[in-house]
Parts: structure tokens; sequence; C-alpha cells
């Protein structure tokens, strides 16, 4: 949590297109990525979670992180919001860019980029407070000016919500299932208007009717969002996804490491039915993982 | 059917095997003892509390039926008939008062600062540990602190007279608990900052607030009935403590004030209900009832400070 601090004393708008920034050119990703990592780590402490990961996250597509647990797929996502500086011992070195701007430079504002870049939690996580006071909350802290109940309204439907609950927005937002719980968790994400959603796990407490409908919204947001999302389960990845992304978790014996790699990332298509890879092929045929 | 003659069928061969194994099943005699010797230790502390409770309401209640609320509005005096514990009254509010404006905003304060801001470090950790055992330290030793500091470095000045504090005074007193109760505040509004779950500052954080919102709108006020909890301990702590103000010099009955200015007030002498209740516990028997009623007040107060933190923390809670 320390690193926010000083972070958080510089306050950087980060353009939704980048301008061309002097130097930056070998930073630019081609204009169809949003996101491009260059050779990223993770260390917890003296733990090396995540080496060297290099890849594009392409605009307005559905990307989705799969692999055994264990090999970094969480810790990889929360470089891309800057969610690990909440982890006193994560350290994160590479880069990861978005659109233009390396989002660990030392003048980037954490706060800011996780206005832009929404994250949706494993579990659902809704605050103690009214499904409508949940919704408001972002757009009330990042100043979102316009009428907050069109806003409200505007979220919950694009999440897919609004008909179950426009009947009970001020009661309490545990009063609601767990599968309207996480779509409301979506819609407020969405509320704050954001360009990158990032999704971990996000059926995982979910039956498979909430989890079909969590898809679908999925689907439709990827109209107006860019999607990444770690997910256990091989058919949701091969329904939803644009791309995958396989990752595994290579064991140094002699140095007790483990520590999570990118083994191949493809177009899902090609992952789930001719991967290049020999460990790709194990894992989706479900000989391994 | 006979008693000896066999069952009919195998079916009730076994419900009897049942039966029987359920009735005879040999009891964990321990246990049995165990729980007897529970339940007579709670009967006798119950006890204690009630033939401690009847002395005092005896003595409160022929207080009461002879004099009424006078006895609530006079003060101090040499004869126990015109004795009353206004003064004390008064004092006792007036340390909470200071409790409350001093104690309260630094302890939560220092809370949030130990559980959301500060590096988790062992700077923090043996800050933590130390605050802690603070919490445990006897309260005379705040008593010994509080004469040291505030009495005797504060009060008084180059000719030994009434300086900052005015040495033996309200003030030097309400600092002296302030100090004394600062601990207690502190880790019972860490807890309650700490037992916040984390998800909820990640969501917070995840749509773009900034730690200092995330603290303010979301952890505080999941927080607040723990921390509320803790200041009732603070205030029924500040408000029973004898030692540190009879150290530091409380009126212990017989004292009058004129038309002081505030400040003079502040700086002046000062009793408590504790104080007032050691003063007329060392006089005569025919003190016995008005302490009784003395106490009895001061077990009023406390009740009625716990209800009304309770309520607000009741009130609290519901608002989410
Ligand atoms: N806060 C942390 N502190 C220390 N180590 C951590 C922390 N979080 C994760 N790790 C370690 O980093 C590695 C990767 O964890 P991560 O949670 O990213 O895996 P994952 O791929 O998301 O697994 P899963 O599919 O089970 O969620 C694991 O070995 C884990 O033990
Ligand atoms: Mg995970």
């Amino acid at each position: 949590m320390n690193q926010l601090t000083e972070q958080t004393l510089v306050t950087v708008t980060l353009p939704e297109s980048s301008p061309e920034r002097s130097g930056d050119a070998a930073n630019r990703a081609d204009d169809d990525s949003v996101f491009s990592l260059r050779g990223v780590n993770v260390h917890y402490g003296s733990f090396h979670a995540v080496r060297d990961i290099t890849m594009e996250i392409p605009r307005r597509q559905i990307t989705a992180l799969i692999g055994p647990s264990g090999c970094g797929k969480s810790t990889l996502l929360r470089c891309f919001n800057r969610m690990n500086d909440l982890i006193t011992t994560a350290k994160v070195s590479g880069s990861v860019i978005y659109n233009g701007e390396n989002l660990y430079d030392s003048y980037v504002d954490a706060v800011e980029v996780r206005r832009r870049i929404g994250m949706v939690f494993q579990k659902p996580n809704p605050f103690p407070k009214s499904i409508y006071d949940n919704i408001a909350f972002g757009p009330k802290v990042n100043g979102i000016k316009g009428n907050m109940d069109d806003l409200v309204e505007q979220a919950l439907r694009d999440a897919a919500l609004w008909d179950e609950v426009k009947d009970k927005l001020k009661q309490n937002a545990y009063g609601l299932s767990g599968g309207q719980q996480q779509r409301m968790c979506i819609a407020r994400a969405i509320a704050v208007q954001p360009d990158v959603i990032l999704m971990d796990e996000p059926c995982s407490a979910l039956d498979p009717i909430a989890s079909a409908r969590i898809e679908d919204l999925m689907t439709e947001l990827k109209a107006q969002y860019t999607i990444v999302i770690v997910t256990h389960n091989m058919q949701q990845a091969a329904r939803v996804s644009d791309r995958t992304a396989f990752f595994t978790v290579e064991v140094d014996e002699a140095r007790s490491s483990r520590t999570g790699i990118l083994v191949e990332f493809d177009t899902a298509q090609r992952i789930f039915t001719n991967p290049s890879d020999s460990r790709t092929e194990a894992y989706i045929t479900g000989r391994f993982g | 059917m006979a008693a000896a003659a066999p069952p009919a069928n195998p079916a009730s061969i076994t419900t009897l095997a049942v039966e029987r194994s359920l009735a005879s099943r040999k009891r964990d005699w321990l246990g049995q003892v165990f729980q007897v010797v529970l339940l007579l230790s709670l009967i006798l502390s119950l006890a204690i509390i009630v033939f401690l409770l009847s002395n005092v309401l005896g003595g409160a209640w022929r207080v009461w039926t002879d004099r009424g609320t006078d006895f609530l509005t006079e003060g101090g005096s040499r004869q126990a008939e015109a004795a009353g514990v206004w003064q004390g009254i008064r004092g006792t509010l007036t340390l909470v008062g200071f409790v409350v404006l001093l104690a309260f905003p630094i302890g939560i304060a220092s809370a949030i600062y130990l559980e959301e801001y500060a590096p988790d470090n062992t700077l923090t950790k043996f800050i933590n540990v130390n605050i802690r055992n603070l919490t445990g330290v006897p309260s005379v030793v705040y008593g010994l602190l509080g004469l040291a500091v505030f009495v005797r470095t504060f009060g008084l000045d180059r000719n030994d007279e009434g300086g900052l504090t005015g040495g033996k005074s309200v003030i030097s007193a309400g600092l002296t608990l302030a100090v004394l109760v600062l601990p207690i505040v502190i880790i019972t509004s860490a807890e309650a900052i700490r037992a916040v779950p984390r998800s909820i500052r990640e969501a917070g954080y995840g749509v773009g607030a900034s730690r200092w919102e995330v603290t303010r709108m979301l952890v505080l006020p999941s927080a607040a009935p723990g921390i509320l909890t803790g200041t009732v301990l603070a205030i029924s702590r500040a408000m029973g403590e004898a030692a540190p103000i009879l150290l530091i010099g409380a009126n212990t009955g017989f004292f009058s004030s004129g038309n002081q200015s505030f400040v003079e007030q502040l700086q002046g002498t000062f009793t408590a209900l504790p104080a007032v209740i050691f003063g007329w516990a060392r006089e005569t028997s025919e003190f016995r009832d008005v302490t009784a009623a003395a106490i009895f007040v001061l077990l009023v107060i406390t009740v009625l400070a716990n209800g009304t933190a309770v309520w607000l923390r009741n009130r609290f809670e519901k608002q989410w």
C-alpha cells in the first residue's frame, strides 16, 4: 500500500489515445492493442511469481487468461490496473504499456489508472450499502457529471440487472443473490465509464445459469469495452474469448521455485483446436492441471 | 407381551437395542463435575454482585427518601445530612469532556494511520506492540505521570505558582485521563478498522477511489460500530478511575467555586465522583449512606453513557 502514497502525489491524466510523446515511439503499440506488456516480472518478496511476460491485449475484444492454479493469472491481471500496489510485498518490473503510456512510470497516478481500467473480482464484493449507492460510489468519487439516477439505471441496464432490481434500488446489496451481486459488481465497474474491464474468475461462485448470463453480458459489453478475463472454465474461455493466453508453472526443483510463464497466446480458435505447444494441448484436453 | 418373551420380529430387536444403548449411555462424569464447578462460580460472582448492589441500593434508597433530589444538587459539606454530589457529577462530566475532545480524535486518527497508511515494517509493529502494552499499565502509573508532567512541569512557573495547567487542576486531571484511555481508543479502533474485509477496500480502489476516499467512505463507516464500542470502554474507564485523579490532587469533598472565568475554573481545583466517594468513605459512619448514594449515582451515569453508545452503535449498523 505504500507505493500508492507517492504515486497519488502526482496526477496525470492518461489520454484516451496517446499523443505523440517524443522518445516514446518504441513504447507505442499498434492501434489495435490497448495494452502491450513488455518483459513483465512480478515478485512477492523474493518469490518470483511471474516471469517475462510479453503480450498484446487487443482493443474491444475478450482476452482470456487460462492455466493451472498458482501460475500467476491473478497476479498478472492485477498488473493491468496497478492493483498489485495494494500488496506491500509485490514488486512489478518491466512495462505495462496502456495506450502508449507505461502504467508503472513514476508519474502515473494509480488511482486514475484504476478509474480507466475497472476490475471485477472472483467473489462478489458489494459495499455494505444500497444497490443504488454501490453503483453511484464510483461516479461520485470520480466527479462524473450528469444525472446520477440515469447513470445508475444505464449501468444496471448494461449489466442486464435493471429489471430485477429496479424496484429495490434502496435495499442493501447483500440481499441480492450471488449471481445478481456479481452482475451488480460489473455494473459498478461500468458506471465509471472505464476503457477496460478486468475480470478475475467472475463466474467461479455462480451456478451455470448465472454464469451463462454473465457470458452473454461479456459478449455484449465487448462492443464498447476491452475485456480481460481469468477463468478456470475451459468451455467458458472457448465460448467467450477472442484470444486466449495459456500460462503454466515452471517448477525448478533445484531452487525450489515455482514461476508462472506464458506458454502460448493465440486466437481462441487455434488454442482450443490446434495448439502449437504440447503443454497447451495437454492442459486443454484435460491431461494436466 | 410378557417381559421375558423374545420380541416378535427382528426389527423390534434393533429398536430395543438402540433404546437400551441410548438410555444406558455412560455419562461423562468429569464433564458434569466441570459443569457444576462453572455454574457454582457463576452463582458465586452473581451473589457477590447482588450483595454489593443491595448494600449500595439500601443506602441510596435511604438518602433518596430523606432528601430527594437535593442530594444531586448540593455541593460538598462537613455534615453528612447536607453533603451532595453535584460537584462530583460536574467534575466527572468535565473530565469526560476532556477525554472525548482529546483522546477520541487523536486515538481514532492514530488508529487510521497505523492501519491504513503506516508501512508494514518493524517500526510499525514495535509501535503496535507498545500501544498494546500501554493498555495494561496500572492507572496509578498514569497518575504519577500526570503528577510529574502536567501538575509539576507544566503546572508550576518559576515561582512555584500556577503555570499553564494551573497545577492540581481540572486541566491536569483531564489530560491525564485522556492519556490513560488513549491506548484503549487506539487499539479498539485499530481492531475495528482491521476487521473491515480486504475485499471492500479492493472494490473501492477498483473503481478509482483514492486511499482517503476508501478510508473515509468505506472503511470508517464499516468500522464505526467497533470504534464506538471502544469509546464506550474508554469513557467508562475514565469515569471510574480514582487512583490517578487522587494522585493528581482531586479535592475530596469540601470546596466551593466562586465566580471564576471559564479558564480559571479549568485551572482551578477539581473533584470527580470517584474522589467524592473516596473522601466520604473515609469519614465517620454517618457518611455511610451518602457514600452508597454517590456510588449509585456513578453507576447510573456509567450505565447511561454505555447505553448512549450502544444506541449510537445500533443506529450506525442499521444505516448500512
Ligand atoms: N499476496 C501474495 N503474497 C505472496 N505470494 C503470493 C501472493 N499472491 C499470490 N502469491 C503467489 O503467487 C503465485 C501466483 O498466484 P496467483 O494468485 O496469481 O495464481 P493464479 O494463477 O491466479 O491461481 P488461481 O487459479 O488458483 O487463482 C502463487 O504461487 C501464489 O502463492
Ligand atoms: Mg487467481
